[in-house]
């Protein structure tokens, strides 16, 4: 028999090993998200040649070699060109921005009259912000001042002629000014449109359903160029003769049309997205159609499709650049227009002005992409609960 | 009794009749406001004097346009006119569609990339692009970056002959000599045999399991059927090169910068929404299906081929759809850079004869028609990839 008196029992834990030191830390995180295979490491070497080709000649060109200050052209010229920089020179020509910046704010609006454009600019950014943040109570009331008592307040401070304001013609305005009315207009007139378009749409009468399909289906079918030229040229054709009709009414009409199609599409993925046993309810409750839409399923559709209207508020404000089509300036069309200003012509001044305004769209586009995630993300957590 | 009569729904309430009612105020408050507005327009018309009707389109359109695909001069008729602006929308929104195609999806699997460099690059060439306005992009192309290269003079020269300059880019143009149609003929004999060799492997494989390398198969056929039937025909193909004269180049293929502005633009524009779809639908495939995959002893490359990818599609098809579609109708920007496109020309014709409702409402109809096409397509090829319940 053999016997096993020697036993051994571990009395306590040996000290853990450290990892290896090639798969820790900074040189760690490298190899595994740079240099994991021979795959990875050619496309790593890849892009950094792609950012060293791309990089230090964009910050030269934005910032370095930038010309930031300046009255005219020679600023922004070469000396062949009849400026002030050697030959070979390439910069931004911010001094063009900043010269034009009042302009692409306001475009031709009377430089006087221009705090009645802040005082409207101030109170859009209160109002919108105390909308936005969700804990800002009385969501109701804010909004009922942002969606009807605002619209009114702006449209007599920026027309005048009233109230002893002085009458400021629509083809005065322009720059960023107009793109904010264009966008907040579309975005005001299309949220009952669509509404009605998207209950229609669902609609079990065939002649409501049927007119409110080819509608939609109709508008989103067709360029947004397109329904600017019909709104420019065809509706004054439309009403009796003898009826003028300003530019920027017609192109806020075609906004308008276009965006309450498209909105009916996403009011429609809401009033979907309601299971069938909340209308049984209301139904049950012996609500009538109004009722039941207005107050069982509708607060709650809008609630789930907040991230789709903020979306399709970012597709509007992008294409609010398209009245420049239609000869109205907005951002991007005073922008534009000023390239041609003899004072200020070489060959970096377009360039610059493109970035600046493209920039300005962008801010906006992006900040807007980010507040739908928010409240995608908290709508989420919401509905998990 | 009575009381029971009078308790039952008056005719007043009845849903039915209310449907009918409500419909037929719609019904004829359209048909006023339609019959107001045509009798306006009449009205309007003639006091204009412009005659309504399509007979202006055999007219004589009166304008060059500089970038025809097909034979044009001014003396043509004003239907041709239009017509060569719907071919070269047409000739933006599938190159671009193509283009926009291969970018998404490469920037789209970029993003979801194990390489942190390749994923940043990724996600800031979609976030730059998706919020920046088209119209932007191509005056940024257009204004910005292609009428400041430098004059004809001094073209910027690119390998294999290719030129570019601030009047477009020039490339050599391929000159097919006689018996050039055989290598076109082995192309179109080497996507059919690709085709049956591809069932008749799928049908062996069902039936005995045993596989057959069908790729590396068509790719030989595809390319190797006319690059045979070149080398018998002797190399019939010859290239016009661009040479530079005096004041400009001549020869060779010019591609108008207005052109490659629209198409640089929309192509990176829609590539930017392109991937995000591409990620969504990849991402949308539930990680289970990959560890099934592998667990059945799948490599990563059918894993990918035959598991995530045909899943992924189902979720991508249809916004991928409404993207092409986005891009067709973006084309229509061309107006505002001054390319031929259907609006650009419609938009001339309308300036020149007047006839407003004519035009917008040829407008209407052909983009429509694209739209309805291009849903048609893609609404097969949704169905062929949509899951099929059993």
């Amino acid at each position: 028999m053999q016997e096993h008196d020697l036993t051994f029992v571990r009395a306590e834990m040996a000290v853990a090993e450290a990892p290896p030191r090639s798969g820790q830390g900074f040189i760690g995180w490298i190899r595994k998200n740079l240099f994991a295979s021979i795959g990875d490491t050619i496309l790593t070497l890849l892009g950094v040649a792609l950012v060293a080709l791309i990089v230090p000649p964009l910050a030269d060109w934005l910032f370095l070699h930038a010309q930031w200050t300046g009255t005219d052209r020679t600023f922004c010229a070469t000396k062949a060109q009849g400026g002030i920089h050697p030959d070979g020179w390439s910069g931004a020509c911010w001094a063009f921005v900043g010269q034009k910046f009042q302009q692409f704010l306001y475009g031709r609006y009377p430089v006087g009259e221009r705090w009645r454009v802040d005082l409207v600019g101030a109170l859009f950014i209160v109002l919108l912000a105390s909308l936005l943040i969700p804990r800002v109570p009385r969501k109701g009331l804010n909004a009922l001042l942002f969606f009807v008592v605002y619209p009114v307040i702006s449209f007599f401070l920026l027309l005048g002629g009233r109230f002893g304001l002085t009458h400021v013609e629509t083809p005065l305005w322009g720059g960023l000014m107009v793109t904010l009315i264009l966008s907040f207009v579309g975005i005001v007139a299309s949220f009952p449109m669509g509404i009605l378009l998207a209950l229609g749409r669902r609609s079990r009468l065939p002649i409501v359903k049927g007119v409110c399909v080819a509608f939609i289906e109709i508008v989103r079918g067709v360029p947004l160029v397109t329904v600017l030229f019909m709104a420019s040229v065809m509706l004054p054709l439309f009403l009796p003769p003898g009826t003028t009709f300003d530019k920027l009414l017609r192109a806020l009409v075609g906004v308008s049309i276009f965006a309450g199609a498209y909105m009916a599409e996403v009011i429609r993925g809401g009033l979907q997205a309601i299971p069938r046993g909340q209308y049984d309810g209301a139904d049950s409750l012996g609500l009538s159609y109004w009722q039941k839409m207005g107050l069982i399923v509708l607060p709650q559709a809008v609630k789930l499709i907040i991230p789709g209207i903020v979306n399709e508020f970012i597709g509007l404000f992008k294409d609010t650049t398209l009245v420049y089509i239609i000869g109205m300036f907005d951002l991007l069309g005073i922008v534009t227009q000023n390239f041609s200003d003899s004072n200020w012509a070489s060959p970096q001044t377009p360039l610059s002005g493109l970035v600046f305004a493209g920039f300005v769209y962008w801010c906006f586009c992006f900040a807007m992409s980010r507040y739908s995630q928010f409240i995608e993300r908290r709508l989420d957590r919401d509905r998990k609960r | 009794m009575a009381s029971q009569q009078k308790g039952r729904a008056s005719v007043f309430y009845d849903p039915k009749i209310r449907g009918i009612f409500f419909q037929a105020v719609l019904f004829f408050a359209l048909a006023a406001f339609v019959w107001w507005i045509a009798d306006n327009t009449i009205a309007n018309l003639r006091r204009a004097h412009i005659a309504s009707g399509f007979g202006f389109l055999n007219g004589r359109a009166g304008f060059d346009v500089s970038d025809a695909l097909i034979p044009y001069s001014s003396d043509s008729t004003m239907a041709r006119a239009l017509l060569v602006g719907l071919l070269n929308t047409l000739l933006v929104a599938v190159t671009g569609i193509v283009t926009a195609t291969i970018v998404g999806f490469l920037v789209g699997i970029g993003r979801l990339a194990r390489n942190w460099l390749v994923r940043q690059i990724c996600t800031i060439y979609i976030e730059i692009f998706r919020n920046i306005p088209p119209l932007l992009v191509i005056f940024f192309w257009y204004l910005g970056v292609l009428s400041v290269l430098p004059s004809p003079r001094n073209s910027i020269r690119l390998p294999f002959d290719m030129y570019l300059n601030s009047r477009g880019f020039y490339m050599p143009a391929p000159i097919w000599g006689e018996g050039a149609w055989l290598a076109g003929a082995g192309l179109l004999a080497g996507v059919l045999l690709a085709f049956i060799v591809a069932r008749w492997a799928r049908q062996r494989q069902m039936a005995t399991g045993r596989r057959f390398p069908v790729l590396w198969a068509s790719i030989a056929l595809i390319v190797g059927l006319p690059l045979a039937a070149f080398a018998l025909t002797g190399f019939p193909l010859s290239f016009d090169v661009p040479k530079a004269s005096i004041f400009n180049l001549t020869g060779g293929i010019q591609v108008k910068p207005e052109f490659l502005s629209l198409y640089l633009a929309l192509s990176f524009y829609t590539a930017a929404f392109i991937a995000e779809i591409v990620r969504a639908g990849i991402l949308g495939v539930d990680k289970g299906q990959t560890e099934a995959a592998y667990s059945l002893g799948l490599t990563p490359g059918p894993t990918l081929r035959l598991v995530i990818v045909p899943q992924a599609l189902r979720i991508i098809v249809p916004p991928l759809t409404s993207q092409y579609l986005n891009l067709t109708k973006n084309t229509s920007l061309a107006v505002a850079i001054g390319y031929a496109d259907l609006v650009a020309i419609g938009g001339t014709i309308l300036n020149q004869t007047g006839q407003a409702v004519e035009i917008v409402a040829i407008w209407m109809v052909v983009y429509l028609g694209i739209s309805l096409a291009v849903s048609v397509l893609m609404n097969w090829f949704n169905a062929r990839t949509a899951l099929k319940d059993k």
